[in-house]
């Protein structure tokens, strides 16, 4: 498998090599036999719909999983050996908010923090210079049970934060959240890998997985179907840019027959794919040049099959289109 | 980068050398910390949960039929170690099976200190010692307000260890069957499982009559054996009534000690279960 070209292949912050998860009573793997590994410094992505086996990766890697085969590590500490120090290294932002509603906001914090060891001056000090960080300075008193999604959001990464740890894992940080609260989210994650800190999160938003990720695992089923950057994985595409397009046809003609003549338009035209063929026909083709350039001829040939283009849209490919040309299946 | 709060990172410190083993001691403490003080804020509500229902067994039973005619005065005898042990044995029941039951399958709170540096089974003995000290504050609490209510107190200073030795050893044993029944019961039939399990417990514990004078109810007899509630009874009635007919303390402290290591060892299995996937 690919691992993408790591350039400092000793010492990674995760490494996670032939992991398998099965449930007891479970016809699959959850986790089918996974590797990779994620450098120091850098923010991971795992990309893959619910039940890809995302979330219990990670539940292995925060010790709250036992693997059934396989090995994993964080900030070099194998997680089933020796669990109670790996907890002391990494931190987790769950899912769901799993803060202690009997405590306040900053109770919260520095509770977290007296767990891990670190001293009452000092748990003071990181609760309020975080609490003001995450926008939250002022609201440090109050019930968790007072806090929208955004606000407990925000307040599970300054509690992931409380005891400096090495690697952060973050899963599914901005499902849920508004728009304006997933782009503080985004923001605040550029910032722990700012501060060196290492970041794995799972979405199943190509977006924030392209957005934010230096690398990107896409999952399926358990496995690990490609790893790679962002682009590196886009670029693997049939073509480097797309071209959606809406044809309205000629009664006579047919759906195949118009791709087949776009297909055969040009060098240039790699892969044509039939989106979807309701009242009309979209058709999205993958190409190794400007598609901008393309828009005329495509209009042309259309024109001399007496069918009409009605809609034209040049698209970089996805890493949604990734996960279409890996799985043959919508990522949602 | 060492200190922080300036630097453009969200960043607290970078965990750069890597630290020791952590602290487990501190950990455990800090756990603790964290449920006396969370029950510190609300002690009275506490309280009135735990102590409102022995003090009216101890009320209706000890005093009004008593005053009635219906009892003789020495049935509080027999009635006020039991009710004491009752008192123990169910506030340390409660306390681990309920809460564990909200915080595995609705909250999930406990998931931040199931990530604490320390191992699983430390999380649950934690839980056992905090519903121990629970137990042992609602026990205290009962001894005024049985002077109070009954106009006597058959205790000495001289009771007070073995008493204390046995209100110790008879909570720990309701906690861990409590963290039993809260982490092997699914959540969605805990609510009948309780009623299914308190009330045989209140009633087969010899709380409210010695255990050896069931001769004549051998059935009956036999299943009050089974419930560790009737050695915590025991106990107590052989130190603050001995005139009462009662078992022998080794044989108490022996059956004690056998239901904590049985219960012990399902309480740890189950909420190992729970706890980790």
């Amino acid at each position: 498998m690919d691992t993408g070209g790591a350039q400092r292949p000793a010492d990674p912050a995760v490494q996670v090599t032939d992991l398998v998860k099965r449930y007891p009573g479970r016809p699959v793997n959850a986790v089918d036999g996974i590797s990779f590994a994620v450098q120091r410094g850098e923010v991971f992505g795992l990309l893959g719909p619910n039940g890809a086996g995302k979330t219990t990766t990670i539940g292995v890697l925060t010790t709250r999983v036992l693997p059934t085969s396989g090995a994993a590590s964080v900030a070099g500490v194998d997680v089933a050996a020796d669990p109670v120090t790996a907890r002391s290294r990494l931190s987790v932002v769950p899912q769901r908010p799993n803060l202690d509603r009997a405590l306040t906001a900053r109770q919260n914090l520095v509770f977290h923090a007296a767990y891990h060891g670190v001293g009452r001056a000092e748990r003071n000090r990181r609760a309020d210079a975080l609490l003001e960080q995450l926008g939250l300075g002022g609201r440090g008193g109050d019930k968790v049970d007072d806090y929208s999604g955004g606000m407990a959001q925000r307040l599970l990464i300054a509690r992931a934060l409380m005891h400096a740890p090495q690697v952060v894992f973050l899963d599914e940080p901005s499902t849920g959240l508004d728009p304006q609260a997933r782009l503080f989210v985004w923001d605040r994650v550029r910032e722990l890998r700012d501060g060196g800190i290492t970041v794995l999160l799972t979405t199943h938003d190509m977006d924030e997985a392209a957005t934010l990720s230096d690398r990107v695992g896409i999952m399926d089923s358990g496995r690990l179907l490609a790893l790679d950057t962002p682009a590196a994985l886009t670029r693997s595409l049939p073509g480097s840019a797309t071209l959606d397009i809406d044809v309205e046809r000629a009664p006579e003609d047919t759906g195949e027959a118009v791709l087949a003549a776009l297909a055969s338009l040009a060098e240039r035209v790699e892969q044509v794919e039939q989106v979807a063929d309701g009242s009309g026909l979209r058709a999205r083709l993958y190409l190794s040049g400007d598609a901008a350039a393309l828009v005329g001829p495509v209009s042309e040939a259309l024109a001399a099959r007496r069918a009409r283009l009605t809609g034209v849209r040049i698209g970089e490919p996805s890493l949604e289109d990734v996960f279409l040309s890996l799985t043959g299946r919508e990522l949602r | 980068m060492s200190t922080d709060t300036a630097a453009p990172g969200l960043v607290v410190e970078v965990g750069g050398t890597a630290p020791g083993r952590p602290a487990v001691g501190r950990a455990f403490r800090a756990l603790l910390w964290r449920d006396v003080f969370v029950t510190g804020r609300e002690l009275v509500p506490f309280l009135l949960q735990v102590v409102l229902q022995p003090v009216f067994l101890l009320f209706v039973f000890g005093k009004v039929l008593v005053e009635l005619g219906f009892a003789t005065s020495q049935y509080s005898d027999v009635l006020l170690p039991g009710v004491i042990a009752l008192t123990a044995f169910l506030t340390a029941l409660q306390n681990t099976a309920f809460p564990l039951v909200i915080d595995f399958s609705f909250t999930k709170e406990i998931e931040d200190r199931l990530l604490a540096p320390l191992p699983t089974a430390l999380v649950a003995v934690e839980k056992v010692v905090f519903a121990l000290l629970r137990a042992l504050v609602a026990a205290a609490v009962m001894f005024p307000i049985s002077w109070w209510v009954l106009g006597t107190l058959p205790v000495e200073w001289g009771d007070l260890p073995a008493l204390t030795a046995f209100l110790v050893l008879g909570s720990l044993v309701g906690a861990v069957m409590g963290m039993t029944l809260g982490t092997f019961v699914k959540p969605n039939r805990i609510n009948i499982v309780f009623a299914v399990v308190l009330t045989p417990v209140l009633f087969t514990g010899s709380t409210q009559f010695p255990w050896q004078a069931l001769d004549t109810l051998r059935w009956f007899q036999v299943v009050c054996a089974l419930n560790p509630l009737t050695y915590v009874s025991e106990a107590l009635r052989a130190q603050m009534a001995p005139g009462v007919p009662h078992l022998p303390l080794w044989l108490c402290a022996v059956a004690l000690a056998g239901f904590l290591v049985v219960f012990g060892v399902t309480s740890l299995i189950g909420f190992r279960r729970r706890a980790l996937d």
